[in-house]
């Protein structure tokens, strides 16, 4: 069963629109379902999750099937098929950032923010999740936060703390 | 100072513009090449180079050209791979952030060699920033009229699009890049057909990394021969180095190949020695999938040779003395880093990122992520060692794409030279929990440390 929120009907942009149909312009005649992937992320990043009624949405946008949708957003590990806090602090976990403390910095995480892995914090501003390897062992840990995906590099614990105290003064 | 092609001027201020690039000489291979040169005669030069893709295969980039079919009124695809998911391995990040249009440059001759009016780069979503850079980099040149309709005059219509990926380590495999690119989920394909022959909607393709298509630039600018007498053998120019773990000064590095291993660890003109003054335990030479090597087989041959950042030199002894060089990722653990749970890390990256098709793959990752947690936290047993060795052998080889034989190498390796550390975590549950195994016998010479092949 869907939540209430799940079921909200959605409204892209004009400029979601428009991004989008130049998405499609990249590809030959026929081939627009390619664009699906990168009008996946546009989507993720205008309502900051992908609900079903969005993806659904996107299959009409596209001329296809609604499944073609779901099997793809369900596959890559970048979309949110549930909604998140404002800001997802995502952690790489994999072995070389591990090597230089990737693991006490996700264990500090969780105590700052007072919520567990893929968990949303009461105010609804932030959740967190360890992620697989993001090319960027020489300067781990780091961590990245979407629609940008803007990276911090050679993190400690005070930098994260001063990360998210900027974060909460946006 | 060693000679660099790629990173040459990557300390000039601003190089990632257009002009500040072609200031310092950019874009002359795009007009050697589409000015005096036929597409065949670039091919040629690249073959002469010797140039072995940098994506992890060490393939000869030239000869995978020349398998291209060329049919009539068919399009023809480049694709370039920038979906760098490997463990340890950073560089082509690097290279996208600081000198965009040298991949771009380089995207122009390639795809002018190939025959291909269209041309991708397949980016890592992650990486939306250098997708950012890519784009603008992108309509920088096409201003300049270096891309777009009737290039500098020539006739040659070239159109380059970035295109993002959705996360997913699996789709640096060529042909689940390829269905990625057509919107799908990133399910390797049956070979054959390859690429070359039914690659981007059923077109013939050529895939290649960040790297390969940036060094065809020097190739195109000082000709196949030149590039060939850098290097060693038929490990020929330069390679990139992305060097993590725990050392002095990790980064990314512009190595000409056959550098001595030690000397790229110590030397203060590379990562300058082990961080914290520790000792050196292990290392893997060429990103997580391939084989693990004590400190001692890491530095020397089993014969007691200095080893060598090179195809030849890092694979020598096959996999009971040697590793790869895969995609130069290179990952230094000192002494304080315990195998098991590296061990155990990476294998719980397989198994999140095997798309699942394959079920040696899809069920062996998620066995041995789970044996290694146990041994890992305090629960195993003596026999879950070769059980671990036997799930591996039952991976390898017999999946549609080597995602699995890049599973089952790590685990195999590590149980290989590390097998005493393994059993360490079975005889002592309690204080592997919160010690470690340390150095033990790792760093000592050759002889006394090779162990048996299993």
């Amino acid at each position: 069963m869907l939540k209430v929120e799940e079921q909200q009907p959605v409204q892209f942009s004009a400029a979601l629109i428009e991004k989008s149909e130049e998405i499609v312009k990249r590809y030959p005649e026929g081939k627009q379902k390619s664009a699906l992937l990168p009008i996946l992320h546009e989507v993720q990043a205008e309502l900051g999750w992908l609900s079903p009624n969005a993806m659904d949405k996107i299959a009409e946008f596209l001329s296809i099937e609604p499944i073609e949708v779901y099997e793809v957003a369900s596959f890559y590990s970048m979309y949110f098929l549930k909604p998140q806090g404002k800001y997802v602090l995502e952690v790489c976990r994999t072995g070389p950032c591990c090597l230089v403390g990737a693991e006490k910095l996700m264990d500090h995480l969780e105590k700052s923010l007072g919520v567990k892995e893929n968990e949303v914090t009461p105010d609804g501003l932030f959740s967190w999740r360890g992620v697989e390897c993001l090319a960027a062992c020489g300067y781990g840990p780091v961590l990245q936060i979407g629609p940008e995906y803007t990276f911090y590099e050679n993190l400690n614990e005070q930098k994260v703390d001063d990360l998210i105290q900027d974060l909460r003064k946006k | 100072m060693a000679r660099k092609l790629l990173l040459e001027h990557i300390n000039v201020p601003d190089i990632h513009t257009f002009d500040v690039y072609r200031q310092k000489g950019g874009y002359r291979a795009v007009e050697k090449a589409l000015k005096t040169l036929t597409p065949d005669e670039v091919v040629e030069e690249v073959k002469k180079s010797g140039l072995r893709g940098r994506g992890g295969a060490g393939f000869p980039t030239g000869m995978k050209w020349s398998f291209l079919a060329k049919p009539e009124g068919v399009a023809r695809y480049l694709v370039c791979n920038a979906d760098e998911s490997e463990p340890g391995t950073f560089k082509d990040r690097y290279l996208m952030t600081h000198i965009p249009h040298a991949l771009i440059e380089g995207m122009i001759v390639s795809s002018f060699a190939l025959g291909a009016h269209t041309s991708y780069i397949y980016v890592r979503g992650e990486m939306m920033p250098q997708i950012r850079i890519l784009e603008k980099a992108i309509a920088e040149a096409k201003n300049a009229g270096f891309l777009g309709k009737n290039i500098l005059g020539t006739g040659y219509d070239l159109e380059l699009y970035v295109q993002p990926g959705g996360g997913a380590y699996i789709c640096g495999e060529e042909t689940a890049l390829l269905e990625s690119l057509e919107g799908k989920r990133g399910n390797p394909r049956i070979k054959p057909p390859f690429p070359a022959i039914a690659g981007l909607y059923g077109c013939p393709t050529v895939v290649n990394n960040v790297e390969s298509i940036a060094a065809t630039v020097p190739i195109i600018n000082d000709g196949g021969d030149e590039y060939a007498k850098i290097g060693i053998g038929r490990s020929t120019g330069t390679k990139l180095i992305s060097a993590s773990g725990n050392l002095v000064r990790p980064g990314v590095y512009e190595i000409e190949l056959g550098l001595p291993v030690e000397e790229f660890i110590y030397s203060d003109e590379w990562c300058g020695g082990i961080a914290n003054g520790k000792r050196l335990k292990a290392t893997v030479a060429g990103g997580s999938s391939v084989p693990i090597l004590p400190a001692n087989l890491s530095l020397k041959l089993a014969n007691g040779d200095p080893r060598l950042m090179s195809y030849e030199s890092l694979s020598e002894g096959g996999f009971a003395t040697g590793s790869m060089m895969g995609s130069g990722g290179f990952i230094a653990f000192d002494e304080d880093q315990c195998i098991v749970r590296n061990t155990w890390n990476f294998s719980r990256f397989y198994h999140h990122e095997s798309c699942g098709q394959c079920s040696p793959c899809r069920e062996g990752t998620g066995w041995m992520e789970k044996v290694l947690h146990r041994l890992e936290f305090g629960h195993g047993k003596m026999s879950d060692i070769d059980l671990l060795v036997d799930v591996s052998k039952k991976i390898e080889g017999n999946t549609i794409c080597p995602l699995g034989d890049a599973a089952a190498w790590p685990v195999a390796s590590a149980i290989r030279h590390f097998r005493d550390e393994f059993e360490w975590h079975v005889n002592e549950p309690v204080k592997s929990l919160d010690t470690n195994y340390g150095l033990a016998n790792y760093a000592e010479p050759i002889a006394k440390a090779v162990s048996t092949e299993n």
